[in-house]
């Protein structure tokens, strides 16, 4: 029998996924992988891994990390890639990473044009903490410091990394996509490649935001989760190419 | 080797480089701004990288990510910049990064003031950052010493995957002294440095997960943790052969000063000034203040004692803790102080000698 | 033997280069130690410049102590601000085209130079430093004038067309400094 699939050797192969169900963190982590693989990068591949439920990729990837202080992944690659510029050198952070804790970090690298890739993640709730508003909540989406859902009156409205990044110079690639249907997961692997491309051709910084659902913590099965994903998030946070240069 | 001219925090700079640094990150601050600024014109010169980061939070984490990928890393802050790196320094200790930082310390707390000062005492040798760890210190107290700290703090921070603080102030750091600089590493002998830790540090690996680099900050296993902290406390515990100290005309003193860095410099001019008139003054100086050379103080004749005098920049006294552990009480111990900016003079200190003397 | 020397003026008088200039050459030129401290903090903001320097055959304590044996002021208000702290026996250096008045110590020497207006007649204001310099070293000999002009001559390789006028400037100090020694 021919062998069609098989799973990307970039994941360790002993492991089984402690994602929780409906969680797309999985799917993100395997794309990256095979993206790797496709490109033949593995060997020269550095992650920087956020803190959070991203951070819990380290127990699964099997090419080499540095696990950066909460926020501070972008400026963490900046030191890797700086220093060791042949290197392909990209984040992982979660929506309280890198648009909360790291913001700072994350325009200023952006600004900077850095060569590096971001792949955020967007699933508008804090996970590993338990449900806490993320910069990225939604407004009257509840969180367990928000018990009466996001009050612009209080808290502002949902973060747009993408359009806020798209006000600076220096970015290369600036886009949203999801992982909710087989089409977009596709176009997430294309965005994740082209994101890597652009480092390899030096043109700067690449952002990829994928909007992703936390079914544990939005309080709801992963089916829903998806749904709501479609009718709450994507409207909210459009999906597509903002910048290409 | 001839000397040259060089502002302390220039020398510094110039010394990390010819340690082999390669990467230096770092975020305005007085009085220590000559370090960045220094480093911003000469590392390209030896294929280097500088970055001026967005903060001083930014600067340690970039220093942490080029460490981690094996290259000779710096950053220098003052006082309260160096608090905002804590966070970065604390994963540097956990992850086992080797790093060299410069604090050229100022008056606080707070903003405090920027003229020189000693008030980073506790900060630096008790806890630089959450978690227990800790790091060998050196207090130089000429720009000399700085000088050949720095060069050998690069060596001290491979040999133990630890981070290393080179504890200034505001005057080792501004003020211009001749200085005889070391030799400068050949790209060859700085690019076998970065070589050497290729097992560990991230620069890539053929895909073979056991092998890979995994720079870790933190363990999920309780278990983990728990024995990375053990094989951390024995590493610090080896380190009482890492001790120096100075001890200058100790033997028949009735008063020995205690005094560290920039006071100790000062404090030894004034032992000087009191012995050219027969008065039986001594000084110990800790040159490693973490570990401190606690044994320096069992070498004292107590019986000829009056006091041991705490000389330092400090007002609370931070120091005098230490000083205290080493006497053990078996003497009185006075202190000299001065803070917020104001520098140790020596007139202070000999007056300060001299009523211990005239037994006030 | 260690001689302690503070230089005040306002910013823009190049107090800091007359005594980087003085501290470089002892560096350069002779077996003795030697430290520049600047002054810094808020007071620069100000207008007020000052700087210590310590020159010594023995290893320096403080590169600034509270004793000066020497103090060179540029104006008024470093006069005001630093007089207390020159050592009885100790010499003071004015610029006496601003500094006017009585000085009203007897304890200490006064050598007076017009520095100021010395530069305006040798046509360029800046060199006033350079003349102070020659005075104080021409008075004290603390280091042989050959060496501190070597350093000057070094410090503007660079700039070889103010040459001529600095050592035309260090020349005319260095003479009213021998000429005030008693």
């Amino acid at each position: 029998m021919e062998k069609i699939y098989s799973r990307t050797k970039t994941i360790q192969e002993d492991k089984v996924s402690g994602f929780c169900p409906g969680c797309m963190h999985g799917t993100v982590m395997k794309l990256i992988g095979e993206v790797l693989d496709e490109m033949g990068l593995v060997d020269k591949t550095l992650c920087c891994l956020g803190i959070g439920c991203c951070g819990l990729q380290m127990d699964y990837i099997a090419y080499d990390n540095i696990t950066s202080p909460h926020g501070r992944a972008c400026a963490v690659a900046t030191g890797v890639k700086r220093s060791n510029p042949d290197t392909l050198v990209f984040t992982y952070q979660g929506d309280g990473d890198f648009a909360s804790i790291g913001l700072a970090e994350s325009m200023s690298a952006a600004n900077r044009g850095e060569n590096i890739s971001v792949i955020f993640i967007n699933n508008g709730i804090y996970g590993m903490t338990g449900g806490q508003m993320a910069p990225t909540t939604l407004v009257g989406m509840k969180a367990t410091t928000a018990p009466q859902g996001r009050n612009p009156a209080e808290h502002g409205y949902p973060m747009h990394m993408v359009e806020i990044m798209d006000q600076l110079k220096a970015p290369a690639f600036l886009a949203r996509t999801s992982c909710n249907t087989p089409a977009n997961v596709n176009k997430t692997k294309q965005y994740i490649k082209k994101a890597f491309q652009n480092q390899l051709d030096g043109k700067g910084f690449s952002l990829v935001e994928v909007v992703t659902s936390c079914p544990t913590n939005w309080g709801m099965d992963a089916l829903k989760a998806l749904d709501f994903l479609e009718e709450k998030m994507l409207p909210e946070f459009p999906l597509g190419i903002v910048r290409d240069r | 080797m001839a000397r040259v001219f060089m502002k302390g925090c220039e020398a510094i700079a110039e010394a990390a480089v010819r340690a082999g640094c390669r990467f230096f990150a770092g975020y305005p601050i007085t009085p220590q701004n000559e370090i960045p600024e220094y480093f911003a014109r000469r590392m390209p010169e030896v294929g280097g990288k500088f970055v001026q980061g967005e903060s001083e939070v930014a600067s340690i984490s970039m220093v942490y990510g080029a460490a981690a990928a094996g290259t000779r890393s710096m950053t220098s802050s003052s006082s309260p910049g160096i608090s905002l790196k804590s966070e970065g320094i604390s994963y540097c200790a956990s992850a086992r990064i080797p790093m060299v930082y410069c604090n050229v310390s100022r008056g606080g707390p707070g903003v405090g003031s920027i003229q020189p000062a000693q008030m980073d005492y506790f900060q630096a040798t008790k806890a630089s950052g959450n978690g227990g760890f800790r790091m060998l210190v050196f207090a130089p107290s000429t720009v000399q010493e700085a000088v050949d700290m720095t060069y050998q703090a690069f060596d001290y921070a491979d040999r133990d995957r630890n981070p290393v603080l080179i504890l200034a102030d505001g005057v080792i750091g501004t003020m211009m002294e001749p200085v005889v600089l070391p030799e400068m590493k050949s790209e060859e002998e700085v690019a076998a440095i970065k070589e050497s830790k290729r097992k560990w540090a991230c620069v890539g690996h053929p895909l073979d997960y056991k092998n890979r680099a995994w720079i870790e900050p933190g363990q999920w296993s309780t278990i983990v943790q728990q024995q990375k902290n053990e094989e951390a406390a024995a590493l610090y515990e080896s380190w009482e052969k890492d001790v120096r100290v100075e001890e200058y005309l100790t033997e028949d003193a009735q008063v020995v000063i205690a005094a560290y860095g920039i006071s100790a410099r000062i404090a030894k001019s004034a032992v000087d000034m009191l012995r050219k008139e027969g008065k039986k003054v001594g000084l110990i100086r800790p040159i490693t203040v973490s570990p401190f050379p606690y044994k320096a103080f069992d070498r004292l004749n107590y019986a000829n004692i009056k006091a041991v005098l705490d000389v330092e920049m400090s007002i609370p006294a931070q120091f005098v803790e230490d000083v205290k552990v080493g006497v053990k009480e078996r003497s009185p111990i006075q202190t000299c102080l001065c803070s917020g900016g104001n520098i140790m003079s020596r007139e202070k200190v000999i007056e300060a000698v001299n009523s211990i003397l005239e037994g006030k | 033997m260690e001689t302690n020397l503070c230089v005040a003026g306002f910013g823009g008088q190049g107090v800091m280069t007359l005594g980087k200039f003085l501290a470089d050459a002892t560096c350069n030129s002779t077996d003795k130690n030697v430290t520049f401290f600047p002054s810094y903090g808020a007071e620069q903001r100000g207008g007020t410049a000052n700087c210590f320097v310590v020159i010594s055959d023995e290893p320096i304590g403080a590169p600034l102590g509270d004793v000066m044996d020497d103090l060179i002021v540029m104006n008024g208000a470093s006069l005001n601000k630093f007089l207390k702290t020159l050592r009885s026996g100790g010499t003071l250096f004015i610029n006496s085209s601003i500094v006017k008045g009585e000085i009203d110590r007897k304890d200490i020497t006064v050598v007076s130079a017009p520095v100021t207006e010395l530069a305006l007649e040798m046509g360029n204001a800046k060199v006033l430093n350079v003349i102070m310099l020659g005075v104080y070293v021409g008075y004290t000999e603390v280091i042989a004038p050959e060496i501190v002009w070597n350093t000057i001559e070094h410090k503007l390789a660079k700039k070889a067309k103010l040459l001529p006028l600095n050592r035309q400037a260090f020349e005319k100090g260095l003479e009213i400094g021998r000429s005030q020694k008693i």
